[in-house]
C-alpha cells in the first residue's frame, strides 16, 4: 500500500477531456430547452483525460484492503473468499441490456434465476417462500418486520406493536423496528450473551409482535433455549425473526426454520460470498414460513398455469395480503447472479461443509490465544468468538491499540467495541476460506502484539506506523465537516 | 476434503481438531439439540464444475431476448465506457469491507468524498451522502427525514408524476412508518401548481416531494414551488436524475431543500434493475437529518490529509431505534462506478450525451407524429423520453414492437405510450423502429 | 474525580440546573462531560418549545456516542445558547459555564424532586462502581 495524495479534482485542466462519444448530428439540441428550465450556475466538475483517470483510481486502490489482499477476521461481517467465477458471470454481458420493465416473456432466464435461488435458499433455510428484493441485510430486516406487522393487521390483531430485541443485538435491530413503526422493547442478556429467559417472560403479551434474534449471538454462543424461546413466543402470539447476520455458522447444518423461525433475511453478501465492494451493494432475501408466504413484497415472482414464469405486481386489491412495494425493482439482481454461482459450486455435497469448516476456524483461534488475550466465556463457539481485551490488564493497551497494531502486520483488524457487554470487545470471525497457516501466523502476530504491550507498550498506542496514513483526528472531522471538495478551498 | 474453496488439508483439520480438543466436526455442534441438526440431502444441484456453472447461465441467457431498449420509466440504456468495468473491479475495491478502518480504506474513502462532491455539485447543494440502495428508497428516506426534522408534522405531498415504482415504495414505508401521504395531480404533464397550494392551506404539511423531470418525460417547471412550500414552514424534495441536471435547473435553483434520486445513467447497466445507485443531497441546515454514510476530510497525526466516515453519531450502530435511518451500508461500489464515469465524462460530456438524448428523442417524437398514428397529449418540454396517445391499442403496438426486437412504447396508467432515447440509439435504429410502428399501423388498422 | 458545583440542582441523567429570577440555565455535568469524550456537536430545540420536566430537548454527540438532554424542569425555551453552535468542545472545557438552554419554568415546585450536590456526588460515586 502507498499512500497518494490527489483528488480527481487537482488532476483537472481546462480542455482535457476522458471520454469518446459520437458527435453531434441531431438538429434538435438541449439549447432548445425554455431559459426558465435551464441551469443557470453550471457545477464545478473536473477535466481529465482517460490515463489519468485511470491512474488516478489505480492509486486510490493502492491504499485500499481487500479480501484478496489479507486475512480479514472481521466479526459478524464474514469476510470469505469472494470467487472470480461469480464475477466473471455477473460481469460477462449476459444480463446487462436487460431492461427491469421487459416483459415476463422475454426475461424467462432472469425469472428462471429467481426461482431457482429462492428454491435453494428455501432448502438451505427451511422456509417456505423467498422474495429476493431487499436490497441490503437492514433492508431485509425492515421488510420482514414489515410482513410481521402486515400479517398482524390483516387478522385484525392490530394491537400488536412492539418488538422484543436483545440488548446485544446490533443497533440496526431496533432502528429497523423504528422505522417500521414498532416500539422496541429491551430484553436483558444473561451473562454469556444468550437471552434470558426469566427476563422474557413477563414481556409476553398480546402487544408483541414478535422477537428479533440472532443465533448464534453477538458473542458466537449458540441460544441452546430456542425452542422454549420459540414456544413462548409463539404462545403470546407473536413471531420470530432471524437475524442471518451469523448464518454462516449454521450453513448446511443447522436451518432457522427447524428451530421455529417464521420470518429471517440472508445477507447474500456474507454467507454467500458476495464481494462487500466496500460497502455494497448486498442482497438481503427475506424468507419466510407457509403462513406468512402471502405476505412478501412485490414484484413477486409466480408460476403461470401454461408454465411460464413472471413477476406478480399491483396486488391492491382487498384481500391482497402483501405487504407492499420495497423496492423500484426487483432487487439487486446482479448480486443474486453471484449468489447462485456459489451455490451451483458448492453443491449439496460442500455446502455441507460451510458452517463446520467455519466453526473449527474460529474455535481453533479462540484457543489457541485464550492465554495472551481474555475469554470471558470458556464454551466451544460457533464462527466467531469475542475476546474482552488483553489478558494482562496492567498495560492500559486497549483493543483499539491492538486493532491498529494488527494493521501494520498485514492483517485487517477484528471487529472492535461490538458487543457492548465488555468493555475492551475483539470480535474474530476467520470463515472457512482461510487456510491453517494463514490462522496460525496470525495466532503468531496477536501474540507478538501481546508481547509488545508488556515491552514496549508506545509502538502499540502510537500504532498503525506503515500504512498509507495514520490515525485520524476524527473528532476535528466531526465538529467542522468538510464533506465535498469545495469545503476544502 | 477436497474443495477449491477450502484450503485446509484433511491433515489441517485433524491438527485443528486436535488443538480445539474435538474429536470430529460433529463435535462441533454438541451445543446445539440433536433434533436442529439436519440430517437429509439438501434439494440442490450437486457440485459443478466451472465449466456447468457457465452453461448453466449460459442456458439462462438463451432463454432472454436481447431487445433494442426505447424505453426509460425509471431505468437507462446509457452507453458505459471501457474504463468502467475495469476499474471497478478491481480486487482492492471490490472485496473490501465499508471503510471502518480508514488507515487502511483510504481509496475507498477518497472515492466516496469525490462521489458526495459530485452529487452536491450536481444537485446544487450543501452536502451529499455516500449512496443509497435505489432512487425509490432514497425517496422515501427523504421523505422520513423530512418528517423528522419538521418535528410533529406527518403530512407529506407527493406529485402523481413521478414514477410509479416510487410512489409505491413511498406508500409502503409511509404506512408502516405513520406518514400521510396526500397526492397532487398533474395539469397538463406538470405537478398542478393550484392542487400544492390548496393542499398546502389545510396545514401540517411536513414536506413536498416533486421530480425534476416526470414520468412523462417532462422537465417540470416548478415556478413558485418552494416560495409556496417554504411559506408552509414545509421542506421542498426534488427527484432528480442527476445526469439531466448537468443541463435542466438544478434543484438548489429550483429551491429544494432535499434532493434524492437515481443516479443509474452514471455509467451503470440495466441489468434488470439492479444493483443501482440512489443519492441524498441537502442543505448544511438538514445535514444532521441526513440518513445513510457520509465521508468527512480531516488529517492523520502525522499531519497527512485523511478522509474518515464521519457524523457517525446520526447512525444506527450508536443511536439504535433514535438513528436517523436503519441504512448501514451504502450502494459503494455503484457510487464509484458513477464516480469514475463522472470523471471521464466531465461537464462537457454529460452534455454531450444530454444533446445525443435530447436530439434523438425529438425526431423520434417528430417521426412517430408524422406517421398519423399517435396524438400529441402534453406539449411542454421534455428530455429524452415522451409519451403519446397511440391509436393502436399500446398492448398491440408494443407486442407488434417486441416481435421486430424493439423494447418500446411502454403503457403507463393513462393508457399513454412512452418512448425514450439515448445517446446510444443511432438513427438507423430509430428509423428501424418507425418503420415497425408504420408495419403495425397497418396490420391494425385497415 | 468530578467536578460538582454548589448552589446547582441535579438529575440523574446528569443535567444540571441553575436558577436565576424563575429561569433555569440547563446544562450537563463535569461527568456527563467526561464520559462523552470529545464533544463534536450539540442538538438544540427551538426557542418556543414547551417542555415538561423529563421531556427530550436534543443531544450530545461525540465521534463515538450519542446523548439525549432530558428537562429536568418543566417550562418555555426562551434561549438557547448559540455559542455550542460553532464551538461544541466549550461543554468539554468547561460544562458549568456551558449551559444549552435557558428555560422559563412553570412550576419552581419541581426543583424540589432533584438533587442537591451532596446527593448528586452519591449518585455518580453509585454508578462508577
Amino acid at each position: 500500500m502507498k499512500y497518494y495524495d490527489k483528488l480527481i479534482f487537482e488532476l483537472s485542466s481546462e480542455g482535457k477531456k476522458g471520454y469518446a462519444l459520437p458527435s453531434m448530428t441531431w438538429k434538435d439540441t438541449v439549447d432548445d430547452i425554455p431559459g426558465n428550465l435551464k441551469r443557470q450556475t453550471m457545477p464545478e466538475l473536473p477535466q481529465v483525460s482517460e490515463p489519468e483517470v485511470v491512474r488516478h483510481y489505480t492509486n486510490l486502490s493502492n491504499m485500499n484492503f481487500g479480501v484478496d489482499t489479507g486475512f480479514y477476521p472481521l466479526g459478524s461481517c464474514t469476510m470469505k473468499y469472494n470467487p472470480k467465477i461469480n464475477e466473471e458471470i455477473a460481469s460477462s454481458g449476459r444480463f446487462s441490456g436487460i431492461h427491469p420493465l421487459q416483459p415476463a416473456k422475454t426475461v424467462q432466464g432472469v425469472l428462471g434465476l429467481y426461482e431457482d435461488l429462492e428454491h435453494a435458499l428455501c432448502e438451505l433455510t427451511g422456509m417456505s417462500a423467498f422474495t429476493l428484493n431487499p436490497f441490503a441485510g437492514a433492508h431485509g430486516e425492515l421488510t420482514g418486520l414489515m410482513i410481521i406487522r402486515q400479517y398482524h393487521m390483516k387478522r385484525g390483531d392490530s394491537g400488536r406493536t412492539k418488538i422484543i430485541v436483545p440488548d446485544s443485538a446490533h443497533g440496526t435491530n431496533p432502528a429497523s423496528a423504528a422505522v417500521c413503526g414498532l416500539e422496541v422493547v429491551q430484553v436483558k442478556s444473561a451473562e454469556d450473551g444468550t437471552i434470558d429467559i426469566d427476563s422474557l417472560k413477563p414481556l409476553l403479551d398480546d402487544t408483541v409482535a414478535g422477537i428479533m434474534m440472532t443465533n448464534p449471538n453477538t458473542l458466537g454462543l449458540f441460544e441452546k433455549n430456542i425452542a422454549e424461546i420459540a414456544s413462548l413466543v409463539h404462545g403470546c402470539g407473536g413471531l420470530l425473526y432471524y437475524d442471518g447476520a451469523n448464518m454462516n455458522a449454521l450453513l448446511g447444518v443447522v436451518r432457522p426454520g427447524d428451530m421455529g423461525f417464521d420470518v429471517l433475511h440472508l445477507n447474500l453478501h456474507k454467507t454467500f460470498s458476495a464481494p462487500h465492494g466496500g460497502g455494497g451493494p448486498g442482497a438481503g432475501p427475506v424468507g419466510v414460513s407457509g403462513r406468512l408466504a402471502d405476505y412478501l413484497p412485490e414484484p413477486k415472482l409466480c408460476r403461470l398455469e401454461y408454465g411460464s414464469l413472471s413477476m406478480k405486481e399491483d396486488m391492491h386489491g382487498k384481500d391482497s395480503l402483501t405487504a407492499g412495494r420495497i423496492s423500484g425493482f426487483a432487487g439487486n439482481f446482479g448480486v443474486l447472479v453471484k449468489a447462485y454461482a456459489y451455490i451451483l459450486m458448492l453443491g449439496r455435497e460442500n455446502v455441507r461443509m460451510v458452517g463446520p469448516l467455519a466453526v473449527l476456524a474460529a474455535n481453533y483461534l479462540k484457543e489457541s490465544l485464550k492465554k495472551e488475550f481474555s475469554l470471558p466465556i470458556e464454551s466451544v463457539c460457533k464462527h466467531e468468538f469475542v475476546f474482552d481485551g488483553l489478558s494482562d490488564k496492567n498495560s492500559g493497551i486497549t483493543t483499539l491499540d491492538v486493532a491498529k497494531r494488527l494493521l501494520d502486520y498485514g492483517f485487517h483488524a477484528p471487529t472492535v467495541y461490538f458487543p457492548l457487554l465488555f468493555h475492551q470487545s475483539i470480535m474474530i470471525e476467520p470463515t472457512e476460506t482461510e487456510s491453517k497457516d494463514t490462522l496460525d501466523s496470525f495466532v503468531t502476530v496477536m501474540k507478538l502484539i501481546a508481547a509488545e504491550a508488556k515491552d514496549n507498550p508506545d509502538i502499540l498506542r502510537t500504532a498503525p506506523h506503515d500504512t498509507p496514513v495514520r490515525r485520524i483526528d476524527e473528532t476535528a472531522a466531526a465538529r467542522n465537516p468538510k464533506l465535498k471538495y469545495g469545503d476544502l478551498k | 476434503m477436497n474443495f477449491l474453496y477450502f484450503p485446509n488439508t484433511d491433515k489441517d483439520i485433524r491438527d485443528m481438531l486436535d488443538a480445539v480438543g474435538a474429536d470430529s466436526l460433529d463435535e462441533l455442534y454438541s451445543d446445539v439439540p440433536a433434533g436442529f441438526i439436519y440430517g437429509k440431502e439438501f434439494d440442490i444441484p450437486s457440485a459443478m464444475s466451472e465449466m456447468e456453472v457457465r452453461r448453466y447461465f449460459d442456458s439462462l441467457e438463451e432463454r432472454n431476448r436481447r431487445l433494442t431498449v426505447f424505453c426509460g420509466c425509471g431505468a437507462y440504456d446509457h452507453y458505459i465506457p471501457a474504463v468502467i468495468p475495469y476499474i471497478t473491479s478491481r480486487a482492492e475495491f471490490l472485496t473490501a469491507y465499508t471503510p471502518y478502518q480508514a488507515e487502511i480504506s483510504q481509496g475507498t474513502l477518497r472515492y466516496i468524498f469525490e462521489f458526495q462532491s459530485y452529487m452536491a455539485e450536481l444537485s446544487g447543494m450543501d452536502c451529499a451522502n455516500a449512496s443509497m440502495y435505489d432512487g425509490a428508497t432514497s425517496a422515501a428516506e427523504a421523505v422520513m427525514m423530512a418528517v423528522s426534522a419538521s418535528k410533529k408534522k406527518r403530512k407529506v405531498l407527493v406529485s402523481d408524476t413521478l414514477l410509479p415504482e416510487v410512489r409505491k415504495v413511498l406508500e409502503t414505508y409511509s404506512r408502516y412508518h405513520g406518514i400521510n401521504l396526500v397526492h397532487i395531480p398533474h395539469d397538463g404533464g406538470n405537478t398542478s401548481y393550484e392542487a400544492l397550494r390548496n393542499a398546502l392551506s389545510e396545514g401540517d404539511v411536513a414536506a413536498v416531494l416533486v421530480p425534476g423531470v416526470n414520468r412523462f418525460g417532462i422537465i417540470e417547471d416548478l415556478s413558485g414551488f418552494s416560495g409556496a412550500v417554504h411559506e408552509s414552514k414545509a421542506f421542498m424534495i426534488i427527484y432528480s436524475d442527476p445526469l439531466a441536471l448537468a443541463v435542466i435547473k438544478s434543484p438548489r435553483e429550483w429551491g429544494a431543500d432535499i434532493v434524492c434520486g437515481e443516479a443509474q445513467s452514471l455509467g451503470i447497466p440495466l441489468g434488470y434493475g439492479g444493483p443501482y445507485l440512489g443519492f441524498i443531497a441537502c442543505s448544511k441546515e438538514l445535514l444532521r437529518k441526513m440518513p445513510g454514510r457520509v465521508v468527512g476530510a480531516s488529517e492523520d497525526m502525522d499531519g497527512k490529509r485523511a478522509f474518515v466516515l464521519t457524523l457517525q453519531a446520526r447512525e444506527q450502530h450508536i443511536r439504535r431505534e433514535k438513528a436517523t435511518s436503519n441504512i448501514c451500508s451504502n450502494q459503494s461500489l455503484m457510487a464509484l462506478t458513477a464516480t469514475v464515469y463522472v470523471s471521464l465524462m466531465g461537464l462537457s460530456g454529460l452534455r454531450r450525451v444530454n444533446d445525443l438524448s435530447y436530439g434523438g428523442a425529438h425526431y423520434l417524437y417528430s417521426k412517430l407524429l408524422e406517421t398519423g398514428l399517435f396524438r400529441n397529449v402534453f406539449d411542454r418540454p421534455f428530455l429524452n423520453e415522451f409519451v403519446l396517445e397511440s391509436l393502436i391499442p399500446p398492448a398491440v403496438l408494443s407486442e407488434a414492437l417486441l416481435s421486430e426486437g424493439y423494447f418500446a412504447a411502454c403503457e403507463t396508467e393513462e393508457g399513454y405510450v412512452s418512448f425514450c432515447v439515448t445517446e446510444k440509439r443511432t438513427k438507423e435504429e430509430i428509423d428501424g423502429l418507425v418503420r415497425a410502428v408504420v408495419s403495425a399501423g397497418k396490420t391494425e388498422i385497415k | 474525580m468530578s467536578k460538582i458545583l454548589e448552589g446547582l440542582f441535579y438529575s440523574e441523567s446528569h443535567e444540571w440546573v441553575k436558577v436565576e429570577g424563575g429561569v433555569a440555565f440547563i446544562g450537563i455535568t463535569d461527568y456527563a462531560q467526561n464520559s462523552m469524550g470529545d464533544i463534536s456537536y450539540v442538538d438544540m430545540p427551538d426557542v418556543g418549545d414547551e417542555l415538561a420536566k423529563g421531556d427530550e430537548f436534543g443531544a450530545v454527540e461525540s465521534v463515538k456516542a450519542a446523548s439525549d438532554l432530558y428537562s429536568p424542569v418543566s417550562g418555555t425555551v426562551i434561549e438557547c445558547n448559540a455559542v455550542l453552535e460553532n464551538s461544541p468542545e466549550a461543554i468539554n472545557e468547561a460544562p458549568f459555564d456551558s449551559w444549552i438552554i435557558k428555560v422559563e419554568m412553570s412550576d419552581e415546585s419541581e426543583l424540589e424532586s432533584l438533587m442537591g450536590p451532596e446527593d448528586y456526588r452519591g449518585f455518580i460515586e453509585g454508578q462508577e462502581s
